[in-house]
C-alpha cells in the first residue's frame, strides 16, 4: 500500500522503466554504500529480465551510474559510460543465470582502489523498489527505504548489547533490527533502522569502539 | 490512509463537505508530517518535471534507446501548426502529441514522473497541459488535478494493480487514464462522484487491453496507448461533466478490471511472449536489438 501520494505520482526518474532503470540505479547506489574506497573496476552479472532487456532499458547505464553515486532521477545516468571512462573505472556486463532468484536480479562484483573485492546481490522488485539480498555471500534483506546502519561484525556472544547500548548512548532510537550470519562464530551483518538520521561520524566511532567490529556502513 | 475504497472516499467527501483533492492533501500532511506548503512545493515540482518533459519531447528528433520510436510528437505538432489536419480537431491532437512527447523523453532515459508508472507517464502530463492551455488554469487548479489523480491511483493500487506485469495494459494505461480523467473533471469543478464516474468510464473503455511491448521495451505499442489514453481521459471527463453516471460503481469496475487481469495469460502481461510482441515482425526486431 502506498505511503504517500508521491509514491503514486512519482518517482521523478530517468526513463524508461521504474523496475529496469530507476530500480537499477537505486541498486547501484545501495551497492556503492558497501564500498568505502574509490572503485577501480566493477562487473555486473545480469539475471533474467535484466539480462534479456538491459540494453534497451538502459539498465546497464543506470547500474553503472548508480554505483558512481548518481540518483535514479539524474539526467546524467544516460552518460554513465562516458563518466566511468573519465573516472577510469573498468566496467563489464555479463549475462548470467543466478539461480532461483527474482527475474530482475543482479550480482555486482566491485574491486576498490585498495584491491578489496565486495560482492553485492540484489533485485529490483517493482515500481523502483529494490532489495539487497546478499553481501559477500551472506544472505540478507535491505530495502534502503529507511535510514539504516549496517554493521559487519564477528558473531560472538554479547556484541548486540554493546552495539545497542552504544546507539542508545548516542541518542538513536532503534526502530527495527535484523541479523544475518554466515555460520556460528563467523561473519555477521546487522541492519538497524531508525527514525533518527545516522551520520558518518557515528559509523566511524562504532567501528572504533566495539571489539570485533569489522566495518560499519550508513545507508540513507 | 483513512479511505480504502471509492465508496469510503465519496462518503468522507460528503460528510466533511470536501472535494477529493482536499481529503488527499490533508491525508498527505498527516501521513508525511510535512506542512501543506511543503506538499504544494512538491506538487509544483512534479508539474514542472511533467511540463518540461513535454517541451523536451516536442522538439525531439532522436530515436529511442531501442530505436522503435522517436520524432513522432514533433512531426505531429508541426502538422497541427501547418493545418494538416484530418479527423481530430487541432487541440485534441495536440494533447495526444504531448503524451507521445513525454514517452519519447522516457525512452531516451530523460527525466519523467512515473504517473503511475514510467510506461504510462504520458497521459496525465498531456491532459494537464492541454487543460491549462485551453482554460488558462492557474497553479492551484493544476495541483487540484494532480491530487485528484493521485487519489484514483491510490484506490487502484490499494484494491487492484497499476502494473502491466500484473494486470495488463488495461491496468497500467487504464490507471493513468482513469487518474487523468478524474483530474480533468476536478479541475473543471465537477463533483467527487463525477470524478470517480469519469475514472470508471476510462477503465470500461479499455478493459481487457493486453501488455505486449515489442522486445520487452517501453516503446511500442506503449507510446500509441498513451496517445489513446489521453483521448480516452478527455472523452471520459466530458461524459462525466455532462452528468453521465457510471452504471457500475467505480469500486466494482476496478474489481472487475483486476479480475480480468488475473484471467489473462502471463504471455499477455509484459512478458513480450504474446500479443503484438509475438508477431513475426516484433520477433525480428527483438532479434535485431538483443541478438
Amino acid at each position: 500500500m502506498p505511503k504517500s501520494l508521491f509514491d503514486i505520482i512519482g518517482p521523478i526518474m530517468a526513463g524508461p522503466s521504474s523496475s529496469h532503470t530507476a530500480g537499477a540505479a537505486k541498486l547501484g547506489g545501495l551497492a556503492r554504500r558497501f564500498v568505502k574506497d574509490d572503485i577501480a573496476s566493477v562487473v555486473f552479472y545480469l539475471h533474467g529480465s535484466f539480462a534479456k532487456t538491459y540494453k534497451g532499458h538502459g539498465t546497464d547505464k543506470a547500474l553503472l551510474g548508480g554505483i558512481m553515486g548518481l540518483p535514479a532521477s539524474s539526467p546524467e545516468l544516460r552518460f554513465a559510460f562516458d563518466l566511468a571512462k573519465q573516472s577510469k573505472i573498468d566496467y563489464k556486463f555479463v549475462e548470467a543465470d543466478l539461480g532461483d532468484v527474482h527475474p530482475n536480479s543482479v550480482k555486482i562484483e566491485v574491486v576498490g582502489s585498495d584491491g578489496k573485492t565486495t560482492v553485492i546481490s540484489g533485485a529490483s522488485v517493482g515500481g523502483g523498489a529494490v532489495k539487497i539480498t546478499a553481501i559477500n555471500g551472506i544472505k540478507m534483506s535491505l530495502s534502503g527505504d529507511y535510514p539504516a546502519i549496517v554493521t559487519h561484525h564477528v558473531d560472538r556472544r554479547g556484541i548486540l548489547s554493546v552495539i545497542s547500548r552504544f546507539l542508545a548512548e548516542n541518542g538513536l532510537n532503534v526502530a527495527t533490527v535484523n541479523l544475518f550470519r554466515s555460520e556460528k562464530g563467523k561473519d555477521a551483518f546487522m541492519i538497524i533502522e531508525s527514525d533518527d538520521d545516522f551520520d558518518d561520524a557515528i559509523a566511524e566511532e562504532l567501528k572504533r569502539e566495539v571489539q570485533d567490529m569489522i566495518d560499519v556502513f550508513i545507508i540513507k | 490512509m483513512a479511505f480504502q475504497s471509492g465508496n469510503d472516499l465519496l462518503k468522507q467527501c460528503v460528510e466533511e463537505e470536501k472535494q477529493i483533492w482536499q481529503v488527499m492533501l490533508e491525508q498527505e500532511v498527516e501521513q508525511s508530517g510535512k506542512s501543506t506548503e511543503a506538499i504544494e512545493d512538491k506538487l509544483d515540482e512534479v508539474l514542472e518535471v511533467m511540463f518540461k518533459a513535454i517541451d523536451t519531447g516536442s522538439m525531439n528528433d532522436k530515436r529511442s534507446l531501442g530505436g522503435l520510436i522517436g520524432g513522432e510528437a514533433k512531426r505531429m505538432l508541426e502538422a497541427i501548426e501547418n493545418g494538416q489536419l484530418n479527423y481530430l480537431p487541432a487541440n485534441s491532437l495536440k494533447a495526444v502529441a504531448y503524451s507521445m512527447a513525454v514517452m519519447e523523453v522516457n525512452s531516451l532515459m530523460g527525466i519523467i514522473v512515473a504517473a503511475p508508472t514510467a510506461g504510462s507517464c504520458g497521459v496525465l502530463p498531456a491532459v494537464l497541459k492541454y487543460a491549462q492551455e485551453q482554460f488558462n488554469y492557474d497553479k492551484q487548479t493544476l495541483r487540484i488535478g494532480v491530487l485528484t489523480a493521485s487519489a484514483v491511483g491510490y484506490l487502484v493500487t490499494t484494491n487492484a494493480t497499476v502494473s502491466g506485469a500484473e494486470g495488463g495494459c488495461q491496468a497500467e494505461i487504464g490507471s493513468a487514464t482513469a487518474m487523468a480523467a478524474a483530474a480533468l473533471v476536478a479541475m473543471r469543478g465537477g463533483s467527487a462522484s463525477s470524478c470517480l464516474d469519469a475514472a470508471a468510464f476510462s477503465f470500461k473503455n479499455i478493459m481487457g487491453l493486453v501488455c505486449d511491448p515489442i522486445a520487452g521495451l517501453v516503446e511500442s505499442p506503449c507510446t500509441k496507448r498513451n496517445a489513446l489514453g489521453t483521448l480516452n481521459a478527455m472523452l471520459s471527463a466530458d461524459m462525466a461533466l455532462l452528468g453521465m453516471i457510471s452504471i457500475i460503481p467505480f469500486d466494482e469496475v476496478v474489481d472487475a478490471m483486476y479480475k480480468v487481469g488475473r484471467m489473462m495469460s502471463s504471455d499477455l502481461r509484459e512478458t513480450a511472449r504474446g500479443g503484438i510482441a509475438a508477431c513475426p515482425s516484433a520477433k525480428a526486431i527483438e532479434k535485431r536489438i538483443f541478438g
